[in-house]
């Protein structure tokens, strides 16, 4: 058990963790931070993806203590006084989910593609969301989610708390 | 077929079926204010026993009520479960509609075995047609009462008012009350047998129109609280042992290192075995260091499943003699197939195949469960609220009143979540911990534990006259299921029967639309294979065999919207189109398929044309049906279980694989909005046409016939469609 500090939306946390945690187990049982979701445990599914210093990461089996100190965002850290992230709002125009399980793991991976990629091509939303499975079969109403929230404000994606981030989407 | 042998497939487990509340504590639940049962006069349906007569009528026939308070509020209660069928949503549409009021003062309580009246449960596509006419009926018969008390305030004829926006005014005056003003200190209860007067689906205001999601904005903010994310005070995580293989019985058991291990409870009691930790990481390590051995027993394995299949089949008994659809056996038969065989120019005689495959909810089982003395509450995701509290109730010996079974908004089921097993062992866990315990399923659990759509082999045998016309129809379907057996094809001659298996190797349960995509994808094919025999054009051959107006309708359009007939195959281009309907709704799919350089098939482009009559959320509705194509398309082209002997072989994403975004083509729905027949549900049927169409296309690209489901398992070298 070693004594790490995180830094999740904003908020220090300091804990003990002992080295086969994973933070997703982390986020969800001691923080009650539940949007971020439990879906594979092996990194394929997507429904843990939370952004390490702005980068889509699976919160599943990334070990707590290797992300101490870094600044994590999950969806709960997205919206900024109640105001709906523009990943969300868009999500929420085109009705993008069915059991919206998957949901929280989509606009973390879209809100982490877009902050690199301000103006993705269809095919790399495709290539960048791969890894997201939506079992409801709500795709192409993702893909139109995530090119709304692109071409309404033609800038990278801001993540609160995140300075802006230069570079590829991984 | 019958609806007994359909429900055989849906539940697994046989559960016994009951109530809890009497009328009066329902009155002392919902207080004042004015309560509007509907009658349920189906029997069956709601599992109800007839009480003879109609006076003494309690709410062990009532399948749903609504309620309205003396501030206006409005609460619906209903069994029925929300787990991404926007039901939540449409539901209250309808009440809307006919109560004359806001969407948002409608509160829908769902799926809580203590609140809500008994229900069989939410599978069948049977929730528009059959609950929301229910919750129509009573809706409408409260603003009827409300009229009535409104006019006697007023002293004026009831024709001169009208409901609208939550109250009754004056049609021509300035007098308004509020409908809660009506209500006031007063508890009204109106049970309706009788069907009072509905709005038709031309006149629909609220019901018809894309109403968003309700609680749509805590589905984006990570806010709602699914069954895995619920805490209760004090409460633990819990993990399951497995055994080694299906049906394995425990030989020895060490589990002193996990006894040693600070704050973990073992509990072992027969074969199962579990722990229980102050967190899911200490509870997986604890369990990790269980040594088990298990007694295993030689099993039928993958290779050699449909041989079996088809070995152990036998025609189904008909149901017992008094049962609904008694006496109706799983044969159907008209004219003499052999004599229509003599008489067609050209026959077809073809073997198809499904694979056993797995739902994979995104949410995996999981339950809190909680204990007080012997009452027991039990939060989890189950789309049969009732049975699961049934099943609880039989596991503990406790009687169905001490346990109460709530279904939070769950995280999708399409069939896949009947039963209760994991809410079982969280209650084990719980009992013998005495505190909360949360379980929730790995994802290897949930591809090895949950039981599975039925595989099964299907022989077709048909011919047909050189004119097109069909004559002979022979049809046997070994284990998949009864669901659409019967042909829409006119056919003088048919032989069609079901024959499920006796012991098949994995656990069999529901899926969305039950065996109507294994049966639409032999018959659809086959169809295919005899328009080829005949030298016809496939579409054309299917029409000249319907009558069905509503289905030539949906083939017809789905027909001229992809522009079939009019672009040139090759040998990387195919085009296919397959329909049909069931429960209610009907479906035609037309495929695009690309046949790729390394010879696997991507699907370029969809064109779907689906009625199920009156649409009530139009939005909704093609959100569905673009989730059932894209659904469908797993078990189309990859999806598999494999399985050796007792055990799942690639129980995860990364073996068993599910579609993805790079599988995503392009989709065009199109929704015949029937405004004059009855609304029927669509959380089925749309899945049926893709796999036939699909497997048609890859034939009319690549002249191969690909006749077993999935058509390009795991999508691996060596399996290809092009050969």
């Amino acid at each position: 058990m070693a004594e790490i500090l995180l830094h999740i939306n904003g908020v220090d946390h300091h804990l003990h963790a002992s080295e086969d945690e994973m933070l997703l187990y982390i986020l969800r049982e001691r923080l009650n931070l539940t949007g971020t979701k439990y879906g594979c445990g092996e990194g394929r599914c997507g429904a843990c993806t939370v952004l390490v210093d702005g980068r889509p990461m699976r919160s599943c089996h990334t070990p707590a203590a290797s992300v101490a100190a870094k600044k994590i965002t999950t969806i709960e850290g997205l919206s900024d006084n109640g105001q709906l992230h523009r990943v969300q709002q868009a999500f929420l125009d085109e009705e993008a989910f069915q059991c919206a399980y998957c949901t929280p793991g989509m606009i973390i991976s879209a809100v982490g593609l877009l902050a690199g990629n301000a103006k993705p091509t269809r095919e790399e939303i495709v290539r960048g969301m791969n890894g997201n499975i939506c079992r409801c079969g709500t795709y192409s109403r993702i893909l139109a989610a995530i090119q709304r929230a692109a071409g309404e404000s033609g800038a990278k994606a801001a993540i609160p708390g995140v300075s802006e981030r230069s570079g590829g989407s991984r | 077929m019958s609806f007994d042998s359909e429900l055989l497939q849906q539940s697994p487990e046989s559960v016994q079926r009951s109530f809890l509340l009497n009328r009066r504590e329902l009155l002392r639940l919902v207080g004042a204010g004015l309560l509007v049962c509907a009658v349920d006069s189906r029997g069956q349906e709601s599992g109800a026993r007839a009480s003879g007569n109609g006076a003494d009528r309690t709410t062990h026939d009532i399948a749903s009520w609504i309620h309205i308070n003396s501030q206006n509020s409005v609460t619906i209660f209903t069994g029925k479960t929300e787990m991404g069928q926007n039901i939540r949503t449409s539901l209250a549409q309808q009440v809307a509609e006919e109560l004359h009021v806001p969407v948002n003062t409608i509160t829908m309580v769902m799926a809580d075995t203590e609140l809500c009246p008994f229900d069989m449960g939410t599978f069948g596509s049977r929730t528009t047609p059959q609950m929301g006419t229910e919750l129509r009926n009573i809706s409408a018969a409260a603003r009827e009462m409300l009229i009535d008390k409104a006019a006697e305030r007023f002293g004026t004829d009831r024709s001169k008012l009208v409901a609208a926006d939550g109250a009754i005014r004056e049609s021509a005056g300035n007098r308004s009350v509020r409908y809660g003003e009506l209500l006031q200190g007063q508890q009204l209860v109106k049970l309706i047998p009788e069907d009072p007067p509905l709005a038709s689906p031309e006149q629909w205001k609220v019901a018809g129109t894309s109403v968003r999601k309700i609680d749509g904005r805590d589905f984006v903010t990570g806010g709602h609280k699914y069954t895995s994310d619920l805490t209760r005070p004090g409460m633990l995580y819990g993990k399951v042992l497995r055994p080694s293989g299906f049906h394995a019985t425990l030989a020895s058991l060490d589990t002193a290192e996990a006894q040693r291990t600070p704050d973990v409870t073992v509990v072992h009691d027969g074969d199962f075995v579990g722990v229980v930790a102050p967190d899911s990481t200490t509870a997986a390590r604890a369990l990790s260091t269980i040594k088990a051995q298990w007694n295993t027993s030689q099993q039928i394995s993958e290779t050699g499943l449909y041989e079996f299949l088809r070995g152990k089949s036998s025609p189904a008994p008909a149901p017992s003699q008094g049962q609904e659809g008694g006496g109706r056996s799983n044969l159907h038969e008209t004219g003499s197939v052999e004599s229509g065989m003599a008489s067609s120019d050209k026959k077809i005689e073809s073997t198809y195949t499904v694979a056993y495959i797995q739902h994979a909810p995104l949410e995996p089982r999981a339950a809190v469960a909680e204990w007080n003395g012997d009452k027991l509450t039990v939060w989890t995701g189950t789309q049969r609220p009732f049975a699961v509290r049934d099943e609880l109730a039989q596991a503990f010996h406790i009687p169905e009143k001490n346990v109460r079974v709530t279904v939070p908004d769950t995280g999708s089921g399409y069939g896949g979540k009947h039963t209760g097993e994991c809410a079982v062992e969280a209650a084990r866990l719980a009992k013998a911990a005495g505190k909360p315990v949360k379980l929730q399923w790995t994802r290897e659990e949930e591809f090895t534990w949950a039981y599975f759509r039925p595989a099964g082999v299907i022989d077709v045998h048909a011919g047909a006259r050189n004119d097109g016309t069909l004559v002979a129809w022979e049809f046997h379907n070994y284990n998949s299921g009864p669901a659409a057996i019967n042909t829409q094809y006119n056919a003088a001659n048919q032989r069609i029967q079901f024959h499920p298996a006796s012991a098949p190797p994995l656990r069999q349960g529901s899926y969305r639309g039950l065996a109507a995509t294994a049966n639409h994808f032999a018959r659809e094919s086959a169809m295919d294979e005899l328009a080829h025999a005949l030298g016809m054009d496939p579409l054309e051959f299917r029409l000249k065999n319907i009558t069905d107006p509503r289905l030539r309708a949906v083939f017809e359009t789905a027909a001229k919207r992809f522009a079939w007939g009019q672009r040139k195959s090759s040998a990387s281009r195919g085009f296919g189109i397959a329909g049909g309907f069931e429960k209610g709704g009907y479906v035609a799919t037309c495929a695009d398929v690309a046949i790729e350089l390394d010879g696997n098939p991507r699907i370029a482009r969809v064109v779907e044309v689906w009625d199920c009559g009156p649409v009530v959320n139009p939005n909704g509705l093609q959100n569905q049906i673009e989730g059932a194509i894209v659904q469908g398309l797993g078990g189309a082209l990859f999806e598999d279980v494999h399985f050796a002997n007792g055990r799942v072989l690639n129980p995860h994403f990364s073996s068993y694989r599910v579609p993805r975004f790079r599988d995503l083509p392009q989709i065009e729905v199109q929704i015949i909005n029937r405004k004059d027949v009855p609304p029927f549900g669509a959380g089925e049927t749309p899945i049926v046409g893709l796999a036939p169409a699909v497997a048609n296309a890859i034939f009319n690209a690549t002249g191969k016939r690909l006749r077993g489901m999935p058509l390009v398992p795991n999508g691996m070298p060596g399996q290809k469609a092009a050969g």
